[in-house]
C-alpha cells in the first residue's frame, strides 16, 4: 500500500488549488531549471534507471523511448507529442491529471521535450475533454506568464512551446501514429511501421509520443531520484500508478497506488469493496476494455502490474478496472465492447474492418443465445484471424475481450444457447 | 545491398526494396490487393503477410523494407492459414456475383480466392450493401464490391493529381468516393478501372459487352495523340470492344489517357465502308473500279503542278510514303503533312522532336512550357512531368494560357513578351534554366501553327542554346516539340512536305479556293477548312465520314489504326507499329494499298507490291524507319525563322480533349465526356434545348 509521502499526484481529487500557486506549494516547478541543467543524457538516463514503463497501455520503457530520438537535431526539428486522447472505456486517469494536476503535465512536457531535443510539444486532448482542455490551457497560460514555458523556459535557455489540440472523438486517434495523422489534419488512421515516429513522425520529423501520465510523473521522478521510484512496486513493474476503479463497487474512484498491489486489496481498500461483498464478484476487466477479463478465482490473488496480469493472460493496459458482480450479464457486457470496437475501427486493414463487424454481430446473437453451439468455435477462430494481422493493435483489442470471455465463460455461452433453443422448441411445441 | 533469406534461399536486393520485391525477385509469389508498384504503399489489405524470424506477428511484406539478415518464410502452414483468414474476411462482405460482374475472369479477388478461399462461407450475418456512386460517364461503380484497397484513391491523388477521391466513414462503414459527388475530372481516370483489383470500378462503355476470355487480344499502338501509347486492342469478331494499356516504361509506363482507352467505340460509328463518287453534286455509292475511273479520268486532264495532297493526323507512314512516291512520279511538288500549318522545319530532325524523350523527363530539373497544355495535348507526358515534379527539385514555368496542370507551374505570361524576355536572358526564369543541370523546354503546337510560328521556334531554339539546354558531352537535349498528331513526325521524317516551289497546306487550300489546284488528295485530312476548297476535285482516302469526306468528290474507304499493320512515329521520334486487330469494315482497304491501286488505275505502277516492299523503301529513304521501338537521338542544327512574334497570346490547339480527331468525334462516349467535362455542363439549366 502506497504511503502518502510517496504519492506523486497529491491533488488528484482537485481539493486544493489547481492553479500555479497551489501547484508550486505541492512542489511542482521546483528546481526545474536545475533538472534541465543536468543535460539531455542525464535526464534520459535517470528515467531509464527509474524503470518507468509507459502508462498508456503497452508498458514500453519511457526512458528507452526517449533514447530512440536522434542524438543531434538535424535539419528536421524534433517534436514531443503528449497523448491525452484518453478514450479507452473505463479509463479516466489522464482526465484527472488534465483538470487537477495540469502543471505536472506541463512541467513534464518541458522536461521530456528537452530530453528529446524538441522545442515544441503538442498535447492531443480527447475531444470530449473540453473543460479539461480549458483547465490545461489556463495552466499553460499561467506557466507562460511566469516564464516557466515559452522562450528561455524556467531560465534554462531552452525555448519551449506547448500547444493543446482537441481531437474529434475518434478512439483510434489514441494510437500514436493515428494521433500524428490527426494532428497533421488528416483522417486518423494508423501509419505503417517502420518507419517509427522517432525517425519519421509528426510532419515527417522525429517525434516522441508519450502518454499524459508518463509525462506527468517524470518531474517528480527526477526531483526525488530514480532510486526512489524504482524502490516502489515490484521488479520490472515499479513506481506508482493511477488506477481507475469503476463498475460494481461501492465507491468508484481514481487512486494512485503502487504497482503490483493485489487487485483485491485495491478494490477493498479504495473502492469500498465489491457491491454485495467480495463473494459477489463475477469478473474484472483489469486494464481498460481492451484486455481480457479475469474471473473471480484469478482476482483473488492476482497483483496489478504488467507481468502478473500477463501471466494470467490478461494485461495491465491503462490500469482501469471494470468490476462486474454476479448480476452482470457478462456476454452482453462483452458484446457491448465488441460493438464499441466495430464502431471505432478505422477501416484501413481488412481483418479489423471486416472482423470487428463480424465479431460484434456474432456477440450480439450470442448474448441472445441465437446461435448454434458450433458457432462458439467460429467466434474463437475469427478472433484469431483478426488478432495480430493488422497495422495497429485495435484489432487485437477487439479480439482479446472475446477471447477472455471464451476462456473463462464458455459454459455460460453454451447454456445461453441451450436455453434459447429450448425456448424456441417450447414455443414450437 | 541487404542480403536476406526467403524460404531458405538467399537473395541480395537493392537498398530500399521491400520484402515483397525480394520475394518476387526469387519468383516467390505473394498475394496482394492494395500493393501496386507505381503507387505509394498502403499496407492495408493484409494479404501479403509473411513470417519473419524473431517477429511474433506476421509482417506485411509490401511495407517492410528488406534488411540484412532477415529470414522470411512464405510457405509455412501458419502463413497459409493467415492468408486464408484474411481472404475469408475480405469475402464476407463481398457479393458473390461473379457471374454478372464485368471483372469476372480478370479479377484479383477471384483468382486469389481460388488459392486461399474456403469452399463455403461461415458468415451468417447480413451483408453490407453500399450505394453506388457517380464518377462520371467512363467509370461504372458497384461500390458493394469494393474491398477498400485504396488503390484508386492513391492513383487519383498521386499519379493523376486530382485529389478528389478519399475515404469517408470508418470501420466497415468506410466508403471510397468523393466528398461532393461529381464526375472524376481527370484525363487518366480510366486507369482506375485497371487498378481496381475487383469489380467495384469497371468500364462504363464496356459494361456487359463481353466476357474477358472471349476477347482476341492484339498488341498495338495508340494514334489518337502523338505519344504513341502502347496498347492492347481487345476485339471480338469484327468489333473492337476495348483498349487497354500495355507496359512500356519508356513511353506510357502502364497508363493510357481516357481518349486512348474510350474513343474506340468511335470505330463503330460513321465508318466509310464503300467507295463513293459525287455525281451531279450528290455522293453516290460506287464500286472500286468506278471510283478509280472517276479519279483517273480527272487526273488525265490535270497538269502535274495543279495536283496536291494533304495528309491528316492519323495517316500512317506507309500510305504517306506511297502517296508521296506517286506525287513525285506525277511531278507535283504540292504536298504537306502539316494540315494545321505548323511552321516545323523538316530539315532539322532535332527541331521537331521531343528530344529529351518521355522517360528522360525524369532526369530533367527545370522545365519551360511554351504555348502548350500537356494535360490536354498529351496526358501521358503530363503524368510524367508530374511524376518528376513529385520527386522534388523541378522548377516548371509556362508561357501561354494559365492552366491547372496538376503540378505547380509558374505562369510567366501569355506569350511573345515573356518568351523574348527569357530568350534574351532578361527574365529570372532564364537564370533558373541556365543554372539547372538538365533543363528542358517544351514547345506546343499552339504557337507553331500561327503565321509567326517560325519565329517562336527560332526563339525557343535561342533559349535552348543560350540557357544550356543542349549539352553535347552530357548527352542531354532539352529542346522538345510536343506534337498532337500521330502522323506528324513520320510525315516530316519521310518528307511529306512541299518540294521545290511546292505549296504548303495553307497554300494548297488557298490554291484550291482560287482554282490553281485542280485535284486534291486528302489522306484522312479533316482538320483543314474544307469549305474553302473551291471547285477542286477532292479525293478523300480515310476511314471516317468526317469533314473531309463530306467535301470529297471521290471517297476511297481506308482502314483505321486497329485495322492495319502500320508504322507511326511518336513525338519522341520512336518508330512503332500498330497491328491489325480486326478487318476494315465492308469494302474498306488498307490505305497504302488503295494508293498503290489508284496509281495503277491512273497509269502509274508504284515500285512496291507488298507491305514489306513499302517498308523496305521507307527505310532506305530514311534509316530512322528501320529501327523499331527505339529513339535515335537527332543531331542539333539550325531551324526556325527569325522574325517578330505577334502579341496575341499563345493558345493550346486542343480545345476539346475528347474530340480531336475523326475517331473521337464519331465516338458517343467521347461526346458524353465532352458534354460532362469540356462543355459547361454545370451551366445548363435543365430546360436548355
Amino acid at each position: 500500500m502506497l504511503q502518502d509521502k510517496d504519492r506523486i499526484f497529491t491533488n488528484i481529487y482537485g481539493i486544493a488549488d489547481v492553479g500555479l500557486a497551489g501547484a508550486r506549494a505541492r512542489g511542482d516547478w521546483n528546481g526545474t531549471q536545475e533538472i534541465l541543467a543536468r543535460g539531455r543524457e542525464a535526464i534520459v538516463d535517470a528515467i531509464k534507471r527509474s524503470g518507468l514503463r509507459g502508462r498508456g497501455g503497452a508498458g514500453f520503457g519511457t526512458g528507452m523511448k526517449w533514447s530512440f530520438m536522434p542524438k543531434e537535431v538535424g535539419a528536421r526539428p524534433h517534436f514531443l507529442v503528449v497523448n491525452a486522447d484518453e478514450g479507452e472505456p473505463g479509463t479516466c486517469k489522464d482526465r484527472e491529471i488534465l483538470r487537477h494536476e495540469p502543471h505536472k503535465l506541463i512541467e513534464g512536457a518541458l522536461i521530456a521535450s528537452f530530453a528529446v531535443g524538441a522545442h515544441a510539444s503538442y498535447c492531443y486532448v480527447r475531444g470530449e475533454f473540453l473543460r479539461e482542455a480549458e483547465a490545461l490551457q489556463q495552466a499553460a497560460d499561467e506557466a507562460r506568464a511566469a516564464g516557466l514555458i515559452g522562450p528561455n523556459a524556467c531560465g534554462s535557455g531552452w525555448d519551449f512551446e506547448f500547444h493543446i489540440h482537441l481531437g474529434a472523438g475518434a478512439y483510434i486517434c489514441g494510437e500514436e501514429s493515428a494521433l500524428i495523422e490527426s494532428l497533421e489534419g488528416r483522417k486518423g488512421q494508423p501509419r505503417l511501421k517502420p518507419p517509427f515516429p522517432a525517425n519519421v513522425g509528426l510532419y515527417g520529423c522525429p517525434t516522441t509520443v508519450n502518454n499524459a501520465e508518463s509525462i506527468a510523473v517524470a518531474p517528480t521522478i527526477l526531483r526525488r531520484g530514480p532510486e526512489w521510484f524504482s524502490a516502489i512496486g515490484r521488479p520490472n513493474n515499479v513506481g506508482t500508478k493511477l488506477f481507475n476503479i469503476s463498475g460494481h463497487v461501492n465507491n468508484p474512484c481514481t487512486v494512485e497506488e503502487e504497482m503490483g498491489i493485489p487487485l483485491k486489496e485495491l478494490i477493498e481498500t479504495h473502492a469500498g469493496g465489491v457491491r454485495g461483498g467480495w463473494d459477489n464478484l463475477l469478473a474484472v476487466i483489469p486494464g481498460g476494455s481492451s484486455v481480457p477479463l479475469i474471473p473471480k478465482s484469478i482476482c483473488d490473488t492476482v497483483r496489478m502490474d504488467f507481468d502478473s496480469l500477463r501471466e494470467v493472460k490478461s494485461g495491465l493496459g491503462t490500469g482501469a478496472l471494470i468490476v462486474m458482480d454476479k448480476s452482470t450479464d457478462v456476454i452482453r457486457a462483452i458484446a457491448r465492447l465488441s460493438r464499441f470496437y466495430k464502431h471505432e475501427s478505422c477501416g484501413q486493414c481488412t481483418p479489423c474492418r471486416e472482423g470487428t463487424g463480424w465479431l460484434a454481430r456474432m456477440m450480439e446473437r450470442m448474448a441472445r443465445g441465437d446461435a448454434s453451439p458450433g458457432e462458439i468455435g467460429v467466434l474463437e477462430q475469427v478472433t484469431r484471424q483478426v488478432e495480430g494481422n493488422t497495422i495497429c493493435a485495435l484489432a487485437d483489442a477487439a479480439a482479446w475481450p472475446v477471447q477472455g470471455l471464451l476462456r473463462h465463460f464458455r459454459p455460460e455461452l453454451e447454456r445461453r444457447i441451450a436455453e434459447a433453443q429450448a425456448r424456441k422448441s417450447g414455443r414450437a411445441a | 545491398m541487404p542480403k536476406l533469406t526467403v524460404n531458405g534461399r538467399e537473395i541480395e536486393v537493392p537498398a530500399g526494396h521491400t520484402v515483397l520485391q525480394a520475394c518476387e525477385a526469387l519468383g516467390v509469389e505473394i498475394p496482394r490487393f492494395c500493393y501496386h508498384e507505381r503507387l505509394s504503399i498502403a499496407g492495408n489489405c493484409r494479404m501479403c503477410l509473411v513470417h519473419m524470424e524473431k517477429s511474433p506477428k506476421p509482417i506485411a511484406s509490401c511495407a517492410m523494407p528488406a534488411a540484412d539478415g532477415m529470414v522470411i518464410r512464405t510457405d509455412t502452414p501458419e502463413i497459409h492459414k493467415t492468408r486464408q483468414g484474411v481472404m475469408e474476411l475480405l469475402l464476407i462482405n463481398h457479393p458473390l456475383d461473379c457471374p454478372i460482374c464485368d471483372q469476372g475472369g480478370e479479377c484479383d479477388l477471384q483468382d486469389q480466392a481460388l488459392l486461399y478461399g474456403f469452399d463455403r462461407g461461415r458468415y451468417r450475418e447480413s451483408r453490407r450493401a453500399v450505394k453506388d456512386k457517380y464518377w462520371g460517364p467512363l467509370i461504372k461503380t458497384v461500390m458493394t464490391r469494393c474491398i477498400h484497397c485504396t488503390r484508386c484513391i492513391r492513383f487519383a491523388t498521386e499519379i493523376a493529381g486530382v485529389p478528389d477521391l478519399g475515404a469517408t466513414g470508418r470501420g466497415e462503414n468506410m466508403e471510397v468516393g468523393m466528398y461532393v459527388e461529381k464526375a472524376l475530372n481527370s484525363e487518366l481516370s480510366g486507369n482506375l478501372i485497371d487498378l481496381c483489383p475487383v469489380g467495384a470500378l469497371t468500364s462504363a462503355p464496356y459494361a456487359f459487352a463481353c466476357l474477358s476470355w472471349e476477347l482476341r487480344k492484339t498488341e498495338s499502338v495508340d494514334v489518337l495523340d502523338a505519344v504513341g501509347s502502347n496498347i492492347r486492342v481487345d476485339s471480338r469478331g469484327p468489333t473492337v470492344l476495348r483498349v487497354l494499356p500495355r507496359l512500356n516504361e519508356d513511353v506510357n509506363e502502364e497508363w493510357i489517357s481516357d481518349k486512348t482507352r474510350f474513343a474506340c467505340d468511335g470505330l463503330r460509328h460513321r465508318r466509310l465502308d464503300q467507295p463513293w463518287v459525287r455525281r451531279s453534286g450528290k455522293l453516290e455509292p460506287a464500286t472500286w473500279p468506278e471510283a478509280f475511273a472517276a479519279v483517273a479520268q480527272r487526273l488525265k486532264s490535270a497538269k502535274p503542278d495543279r495536283v496536291a495532297a494533304i495528309a491528316g493526323d492519323l495517316a500512317d507512314a506507309e500510305s504517306m510514303f506511297a502517296l508521296k512516291t506517286w506525287l513525285a512520279t506525277l511531278g507535283s511538288p504540292h504536298l504537306d503533312c502539316r494540315q494545321d500549318g505548323a511552321k516545323l522545319d523538316p530539315a532539322c530532325r532535332a527541331g521537331y522532336l521531343f528530344n529529351t524523350t518521355i522517360a528522360g523527363i525524369e532526369r530533367a530539373d527545370a522545365c519551360l512550357l511554351i504555348g502548350t497544355n500537356p494535360r490536354r495535348e498529351a496526358p501521358i507526358v503530363n503524368a510524367r512531368l508530374r511524376k518528376r515534379w513529385l520527386m522534388g527539385g523541378f522548377a516548371v514555368a509556362m508561357i501561354g494560357e494559365a492552366a491547372d496542370l496538376t503540378y505547380r507551374a509558374e505562369h510567366l505570361g501569355p506569350g511573345a513578351a515573356e518568351l523574348k524576355a527569357v530568350a534574351e536572358a532578361r527574365h529570372p526564369f532564364a537564370k533558373t534554366l541556365a543554372k539547372a543541370r538538365a533543363p528542358m523546354l517544351v514547345v506546343g503546337q499552339g504557337p507553331l501553327v500561327r503565321p509567326d510560328g517560325g519565329a517562336v521556334l527560332a526563339l525557343a531554339r535561342q533559349i535552348a542554346e543560350s540557357c544550356g539546354l543542349i549539352k553535347v558531352e552530357g548527352h542531354w537535349n532539352g529542346f522538345n516539340v510536343l506534337h498532337t498528331a500521330a502522323a506528324r513526325v513520320a510525315g516530316l521524317d519521310l518528307g511529306f512536305v512541299p518540294g521545290p516551289n511546292g505549296r504548303d497546306a495553307g497554300a494548297i487550300v488557298a490554291g484550291a479556293g482560287e482554282g490553281t489546284i485542280d485535284i486534291l488528295f486528302l489522306l484522312g485530312a479533316d482538320e483543314i477548312d474544307t469549305g474553302r476548297l473551291g471547285s477542286a476535285f477532292v479525293v478523300y482516302i480515310g476511314h471516317h465520314g468526317d469533314k473531309g469526306a463530306a467535301r470529297a468528290d471521290v471517297i476511297l474507304p481506308g482502314a483505321a489504326y486497329t485495322e492495319k499493320d502500320a508504322t507511326y512515329v511518336n513525338t519522341e521520334g520512336r518508330v512503332q507499329r500498330t497491328r491489325r486487330a480486326v478487318f476494315p469494315p465492308g469494302e474498306a482497304r488498307e490505305d497504302w494499298a488503295i494508293v498503290r491501286a489508284l496509281a495503277e488505275a491512273c497509269g502509274v505502277r508504284l515500285p512496291f507490291d507488298r507491305l514489306a516492299d513499302v517498308r523496305a523503301q521507307l527505310a532506305s529513304a530514311n534509316p530512322v524507319f528501320a529501327a523499331l521501338d527505339t529513339v535515335q537521338s537527332a543531331p542539333w542544327g539550325a531551324f526556325g525563322a527569325p522574325g517578330e512574334v505577334g502579341a496575341a497570346p499563345f493558345r493550346s490547339p486542343v480545345r476539346d480533349f475528347y474530340r480531336t480527331d475523326a475517331i473521337g468525334r464519331a465516338s458517343p462516349t467521347m461526346a458524353e465526356c465532352a458534354a460532362v467535362f469540356s462543355g459547361n455542363a454545370s451551366g445548363l439549366t435543365g430546360t436548355h434545348g
